[in-house]
């Protein structure tokens, strides 16, 4: 059952994505799909750790940063071929998750959250300081991505990239949260306690799953750097991060699916709020807080509780 | 079936024929795009050259607009993000289909519209101020602001004219202020200056009091440089007053607004500073030809806003006049034809000075187009 549905889910997710290129009148709305694209993938990653670990990573931005950076820095500097750079800051970040979770996980409740929010200041202001190599505030050109003779190039070759990257993220997703790693995050997040007595390696499960969303996140990053033109440390910085954890606590934690409306929906929202000019956050902040209060759950489970129950 | 595709086909045509008789009885509108600080960080640059635009495109439009066309304004606010920036641009050119845009607050932000706007061809008119935008020169990009390096060069030869020659610097560590330092060092030999002490400190730093300590200890400095924009210059001025510094302070056009006084209050007396005519409008000479400009726009904003222009409110005003004249010159919106029109920019007096653009010069400004101003009694006044 929990497998028909993951396809379906998954199927359904594919053919959206198809044919969302053909209803966008143009560029602009294509570039915005985009954007919401990278911060889907990034959220899918980062509700494996909130919404299944019952962890909270607030520097998840700052390992996007670092593999943006990685990128625009190895490309620029040092003459790498892209694909190379991505992986090697793959590479860093998922050692550096590693040494931060190993100890710290060690301990109970939310010291990850705060060695997360320490880690991510640290990289934010390392890049913004470091303006030698990374360009300061003002940021720093990464170029276009290129493989083989290949350039990738304006916002439609984007968008199909991206589109597949998000489909591979979401099923390795789901594949992990059906998978008995997923069962023992779930028994983790349910009670910790309990998971330990029926013989959970806790501490194992939710470093594993940190290092992969952080990974996740670094990847993003990585082919962000190329997709803009100007790669600036606000995206490594602490309020992205608290970004990024509201679209899954927004769209719904331990739903994969939650997780991709939570951040489609706030990349969204500021673009058409802008009409509003002046009131804009206001209206923003009133919808977040709205929906927390009526929605606690976040949007995707309280939707699709509501319609199960007037089915039955 | 057939009928009903017939009836929907007529009332298609039909549609389509009126819209095209509306669109040959009001002339289409000429669409001025824009992204501006107007709130965040930089919202002393963007909040003024907000208004400024929304004022000028208003009167222009009572006036019977541009070419017997309306003039249309889109403005995105960036709140300062250069990430955000990128996107306003992309949908100005591709969903607002603007036919010019002016903007760009500060450095970073235009810097993030440059590929774009180059990549799509539309005249863009910049109101930030690092050299970098328009060096080397870009085929579509433009800018009003005086730039960090002539600020430099007027400090220096006023420094000469003291017979200073060794002078320290401390500079903001990003964005203006890092250009401003890098700036300063390549012009420096060029007026036979030496730097004896470089200190740097982040934007947001409430205290300096180390850095400038480190200034007054260095033998020989006989003036100091600072670079910086919006509340860290009040704060090094303070701190400068505070240790009892002798040597003078110069600050950069980056504080050439009102508020800088009110947030150094005494502290701001005596500091000298590069402007442009419009902080000092009634102090210019009667011979000067900026005068009529800056004085009666200083007049309009005071009369409108309740508050003093500054430099940067009078950027928006020459780049939207800088853009208007070149699409009346060119007789409608071709972009290639406006964008020549703004490079043949030649004697237009603006806020800022006299503008003579070139396809070498995107810019248009020299030297003469600054003031060396002094602080006295909460005031700017003229001293050149």
């Amino acid at each position: 059952m929990a497998s028909t549905s993951r396809w379906a889910g998954l199927g359904a997710l594919a053919v959206f994505l198809a044919v969302l290129p053909q209803v966008l009148p143009n560029n602009y709305y294509v570039d915005v799909a985009v954007l919401a694209g990278f911060n889907a993938i990034v959220c899918v990653g980062l509700n494996l750790l909130i919404g299944y670990a019952g962890q909270i990573s607030l520097g998840h931005a700052g390992f996007f940063g670092l593999g943006a950076y990685s990128s625009a820095i190895l490309v620029t500097h040092y003459g790498w071929p892209p694909l190379a750079a991505l992986l090697a800051g793959a590479l860093l970040v998922g050692l550096l998750a590693f040494a931060i979770a190993r100890p710290i996980l060690k301990l109970k409740g939310h010291y990850l959250a705060m060695a997360t929010l320490g880690i991510g200041i640290i990289i934010s202001i390392i890049i913004n300081t470091e303006a030698q190599i990374t360009g300061g505030p003002d940021g720093i050109a990464a170029g276009n991505f290129t493989l083989g003779g290949f350039e990738l190039k304006g916002e439609r070759a984007w968008y199909w990239v991206i589109a597949v990257l998000l489909l591979v993220t979401v099923w390795l997703a789901t594949n992990l949260v059906d998978s008995p790693v997923g069962r023992a995050l779930r028994a983790l997040h349910g009670s910790e306690v309990g998971a330990e007595v029926v013989g959970v390696d806790t501490t194992r499960y939710k470093v594993l799953v940190f290092v992969v969303s952080a990974v996740i996140a670094s990847i993003a990053g990585s082919l962000f750097a190329h997709y803009t033109s100007q790669l600036t440390p606000t995206k490594a910085d602490f309020f992205k991060s608290i970004e990024l954890v509201t679209m899954v606590v927004f769209g719904g934690m331990a739903s994969t699916f939650g997780a991709l409306v939570g951040a489609a929906f706030l990349t969204m929202l500021p673009q058409v709020l802008t009409v509003f000019e002046d009131y804009e956050p206001i209206i923003l902040g009133g919808i977040m807080m709205g929906t927390m209060i009526f929605m606690p759950r976040g949007l995707v489970p309280t939707i699709s509780a509501f319609l199960t129950r007037r089915r039955s | 079936m057939t009928t009903k595709s017939l009836k929907i086909l007529a009332s298609a045509a039909a549609v389509a024929f009126t819209a095209t008789i509306g669109a040959a009885q009001a002339a289409e509108p000429i669409k001025i795009g824009a992204f501006l600080s107007a709130t965040g960080p930089a919202s002393f640059l963007g909040d003024p050259e907000k208004k400024v635009l929304e004022k000028y495109v208003a009167e222009f439009n009572k006036a019977g607009g541009v070419l017997g066309r309306q003039i249309e304004l889109t403005l995105y606010d960036d709140a300062g993000a250069a990430d955000k920036a990128s996107s306003f641009v992309k949908r100005l050119i591709e969903n607002d289909k603007v036919d010019v845009i002016v903007g760009g607050s500060t450095t970073g932000a235009t810097m993030a519209a440059v590929p774009l706007v180059e990549a799509a061809g539309i005249p863009f008119i910049s109101l930030a101020g690092a050299v970098v935008i328009v060096e080397p020169v870009k085929k579509w990009v433009f800018k009003t602001p005086h730039t960090d390096r002539m600020a430099a060069e007027k400090i220096f030869s006023d420094m000469k004219k003291k017979g200073i020659t060794k002078y320290a610097m401390i500079s903001e560590n990003a964005g203006f202020g890092k250009s401003g330092h890098d700036e300063t060092l390549k012009v420096q030999a060029n007026y036979g200056m030496t730097l004896v002490a470089d200190e740097t400190y982040a934007p947001k730093d409430p205290d300096v009091t180390a850095q400038l300590t480190k200034i007054k200890n260095t033998a020989g400095v006989q003036a100091v440089i600072n670079w910086g924009f919006g509340q860290s210059p009040a704060v090094v001025t303070k701190n400068y007053k505070q240790l009892g510094i002798a040597a003078p302070l110069y600050q950069s056009h980056g504080v050439a607004s009102k508020d800088y006084i009110k947030l150094a209050g005494d502290a701001a007396e005596g500091v000298r500073l590069p402007a442009a005519g419009l902080v000092v409008a009634n102090q210019l000479a009667n011979s000067d030809m900026q005068k009529a400009v800056v004085v009666k726009f200083q007049k309009e904003y005071q009369a409108d806003f309740k508050a003093e222009a500054s430099t940067f409110a009078g950027h928006a005003y020459d780049g939207l006049q800088i853009a208007l004249t070149a699409i009346q010159r060119a007789g409608g919106t071709d972009k290639a034809k406006v964008r020549d029109e703004i490079e043949k920019t030649q004697g237009y007096i603006g806020t800022g000075g006299t503008v003579h653009m070139s396809p070498t010069d995107h810019m248009g400004l020299n030297l003469s187009a600054f003031h060396m101003v002094e602080i006295k009694k909460g005031d700017f006044v003229l001293s050149d």
